[in-house]
């Protein structure tokens, strides 16, 4: 990608993503106290990933049947609340072996 | 007698070592999406966030406007802002205004989860320790995916394009498993992407609006119909 593209998406990518962080730390030293904005920013995480998760994830390898093997591997571990690295390989290597065997 | 600094850095090894193989295929992906090593690593290094810097990509590929790309590291940072608000409470009195700023660099999902669950108030020496090896990797996993990444055989670097979600479905599950709460926002969130991503109709939305419209509606729907009570609200998985 050319640079004065790329730098102009870099400096506000980086920029919002810094500044979200950055001002509750340094700026506020109270409790929020609106029981419906506390509850907002609880559930904004996980809405988030499970939106960025699904559909996308159906077409993350290099065939369907991949990656519902390694969809199915990563829920399987993460409702038994096994950690990131375990999960993430996990499903890597169920999409790698059913890869071979059902190729696209 | 451990140090301060050397107890954090043992907490954050095994932060660093999920870090360094999902960044690798983070590095991968950004070379096939046709960005420079030097330009993956960058952004690695500036943004130090997996679910932001893979919509910042995707948003970069597709050439959408600067507003479109402010609106979803907005959307899909924004639970930082609750971490960093949470965080604010636990720090000891050696965490002065310019340490904070510099520790909410480095202020990710899985150190917000640590640092959380450290009895009573945490400072400095132990944040720096526990984000150090984090970055590191997250930088290292990076550079490491867009310099081998074309000589991996394309079986490999398929299978790991779902490195990253399955570290997404492992940060969801275990509360989503918890509360009933967390399964019915996740659901609709889930649902509502699915419907927008798959319906021709909608085919008009891009992927960065999708998601910014997703966790908008699950999340106010869930704060209006379900609050949490104030003792409902773990900070250890927020």
């Amino acid at each position: 990608m050319d640079w004065p593209r790329f730098l102009t998406y870099l400096v506000v990518m980086a920029g919002v993503t810094y500044l979200i962080r950055m001002l509750p730390l340094v700026a506020v030293r109270g409790r929020v106290r609106s029981r419906f904005l506390q509850s907002f920013l609880y559930y904004v995480p996980y809405a988030v990933l499970g939106a960025m998760t699904f559909p996308a994830v159906f077409s993350s390898t290099g065939s369907l049947e991949a990656s519902l093997a390694g969809t199915a591997a990563a829920l399987a571990l993460g409702w038994m609340g096994k950690g990131l690295l375990t999960v993430a390989v996990a499903a890597c290597a169920v999409a790698l072996l059913v890869g071979f065997v059902a190729p696209a | 007698m451990l140090s301060d600094y050397g107890r954090g850095l043992r907490h954050g090894l095994p932060i660093a070592l999920g870090y360094v193989s999902v960044a690798f295929a983070f590095g991968i992906q950004a070379r096939s999406a046709g960005l420079s090593t030097l330009q993956a690593v960058l952004i690695s290094l500036l943004n130090v966030t997996s679910a932001g810097q893979l919509a910042g990509l995707t948003l970069m590929t597709a050439g959408a406007g600067l507003t479109e790309m402010v609106l979803t590291q907005l959307t899909i940072n924004l639970r930082y802002a609750l971490m960093s608000l949470s965080l604010g409470q636990k720090l000891d009195r050696s965490m002065t205004l310019v340490h904070r700023a510099l520790i909410a660099f480095c202020n990710t999902d899985e150190v917000f989860a640590v640092a959380s669950q450290q009895p009573g108030t945490v400072g400095r020496a132990y944040l720096y320790g526990l984000t150090n090896g984090p970055f590191v990797g997250w930088v290292l996993g990076t550079l490491l995916g867009a310099l081998a990444g074309g000589l991996l055989p394309k079986a490999l670097t398929d299978a790991l394009g779902i490195a990253i979600y399955g570290m997404f479905i492992a940060i969801v599950l275990p509360p989503l498993r918890r509360m009933r709460e967390v399964r019915a926002v996740v659901g609709v969130s889930v649902a509502l992407s699915c419907a927008l991503a798959l319906m021709p109709v909608f085919s008009f939305v891009s992927d960065g609006f999708r998601i910014i419209i997703c966790a908008v509606v699950a999340s106010v729907l869930g704060a209006w119909l379900m609050p949490l009570r104030a003792e409902d609200a773990p900070k250890e998985d927020a």
